[in-house]
């Protein structure tokens, strides 16, 4: 098994460590509930180490992207991120990911740890026929999520670098306790917040002095960045998104750019928009006592109209909800479901599938 | 880790204590420490017949739902409700607060059942 470069500072946190995408990973350290509010309230710490990443080299990187990302990658301005989807010509999804534009001829993907080698192939295989070079650096970055609202009063102790110029989706290069990050605005929380990449002993450094120098910001483990985008409805490959769900079906279809020439799977998605959706990903509110978990199904009445894609007691509305893939015509808000989990029938209602708004204040 | 030595245990980090010829069942503090903050447990039904070995009630953590383990065999006579309010009382003390009360059909299956030192081993493993 795999280790980050943060493995020995997680042990002795007293982590709970779990076997992930091949990575021995904290599924948490203390308390997930204490983690999942204290990225909600405060700030939070996030080892995201085992995320791949890939470099986009080359006079037709652009061009190369616009055909196998499904976003608007021409629309990029250097120093911008975009989130967006791979897809089998079928419409299904290979992988979900980040692109930092560098420029025109040089791009940094970060993709899931699961799907990293996957995508690799994939991405080799389309290549051949640009003029591209695409390259694995998985191997050489480390990497941190700082997510909460204090995160940027936090990070901004360790840099002379103004923080606050890095707007929403936009990256730069920091210089953070003397060595040099790339720092995003992003995250897969809710949250506001931080993705740092560095080299491995930079990354460790840093970790250590963010933890040592703020009192209120808690390690988080993999248990609380899945309850955190999952109340926010961010989809988790595998989950909400898979290669037979489509991100039209995933309700994602603002990262697809269905206006450009083409792209792998437009032809799919067209042909699926033409003939209408036959079921999409639904909020549910679990209205009997109980908790519903991933692939439990969902009836109307005896007949089957869907699964449950992640399911959870929601740390911030301590309600039992749930995302759900549902059969039209069952997707229409405050609709009544029934949810089989072991041997209950559970009564649901269809909620908005983003579970959980920040409060506006 | 606490492992009362008055106890029994099985392999599956349930416990029973016999007490008034009634046996009490609940989950080690191992148990709970690994599933951390317990949020629902679905109970089971008072008359209820169990067998040793079969699923009695599930406990759901935020992270996920574990079957529990009946360690012997009875009929449930008393259940706990005080949990379905307020399931957290299994991590503040597991031992305390059992699950359920039965009625044992046979006192020697308490035997096969592992002592303090065996579970207090096996959960280190």
């Amino acid at each position: 098994m795999k280790k980050t470069v943060l493995h020995d500072q997680h042990v002795k946190l007293g982590a709970k460590m779990v076997e992930y995408a091949g990575y021995h990973m904290p599924v948490q350290y203390t308390s997930l509930k204490e983690e999942h509010m204290a990225v909600r309230e405060d700030a939070g710490l996030f080892d995201v180490s085992h995320m791949g990443e890939i470099v986009v080299l080359g006079p037709q990187a652009t061009d190369f992207l616009d055909v196998v990302f499904t976003n608007n990658i021409r629309a990029l301005t250097a120093n911008q991120v975009q989130y967006g989807f791979f897809l089998y010509e079928n419409g299904g999804v290979v992988d979900d990911l980040l692109i930092y534009k560098i420029n025109d001829e040089h791009y940094f993907l970060v993709v899931n740890a699961a799907n990293k080698d996957k995508d690799f192939a994939w991405l080799e295989k389309q290549a051949k026929s640009f003029n591209v070079e695409v390259i694995d650096k998985s191997p050489y970055y480390s990497e941190l999520a700082l997510q909460g609202p204090k995160a940027l009063t936090m990070l901004q102790a360790h840099t002379n670098d103004d923080l606050s110029a890095i707007s929403f989706f936009t990256f730069d290069d920091v210089t953070l306790e003397g060595k040099t990050f790339m720092v995003s605005r992003t995250g897969y929380t809710g949250e506001d917040g931080f993705e740092i990449y560095g080299e491995h002993t930079d990354i460790k450094m840093l970790f250590k002095r963010l933890l040592l120098n703020h009192e209120a910001l808690k390690p988080c483990g993999l248990g609380a960045r899945d309850t955190l985008r999952f109340e926010v409805a961010l989809p988790l490959y595998g989950h909400e998104i898979t290669d037979t769900i489509t991100p039209l079906e995933a309700g994602y279809k603002f990262a697809v750019y269905m206006d450009k020439p083409t792209f792998i799977g437009k032809d799919a998605l067209v042909k699926q928009k033409e003939a209408g959706l036959t079921r999409r990903i639904v909020g549910l509110e679990i209205l009997d006592k109980g908790i519903v978990r991933e692939g439990a199904s969902v009836y109307h009445g005896d007949e089957k109209i869907g699964f449950v894609t992640t399911g959870y007691l929601s740390p911030s509305l301590n309600k039992a909800v749930a995302l759900a893939m549902i059969d039209k015509p069952h997707d229409k808000l405050s609709h009544e479901v029934l949810v089989q989990v072991r041997k209950r029938t559970l009564k649901a209602k269809v909620i908005k599938k983003k579970l959980y708004q920040k409060n506006k204040s | 880790m606490k492992t009362p030595k008055e106890l029994k245990y099985t392999e599956t980090h349930e416990w029973v204590k016999l007490e008034d010829g009634f046996a009490f069942i609940g989950i080690t503090d191992f148990a709970q420490d690994s599933l951390g903050e317990v949020v629902f447990i679905e109970l089971p039904e008072e008359d209820d017949q169990i067998s040793q070995g079969s699923e009695f009630a599930t406990i759901e953590s935020v992270k996920a739902a574990s079957d529990l383990m009946s360690p012997i065999s009875g009929v449930i006579v008393s259940v706990n409700d005080a949990l379905e309010d307020s399931p957290e009382l299994i991590n503040e003390d597991p031992y305390e607060n059992w699950i359920i009360k039965v009625e044992l059909d046979d006192e020697s299956e308490l035997d096969g059942l592992l002592d303090s030192d065996a579970y207090e081993k096996l959960a280190k493993e």
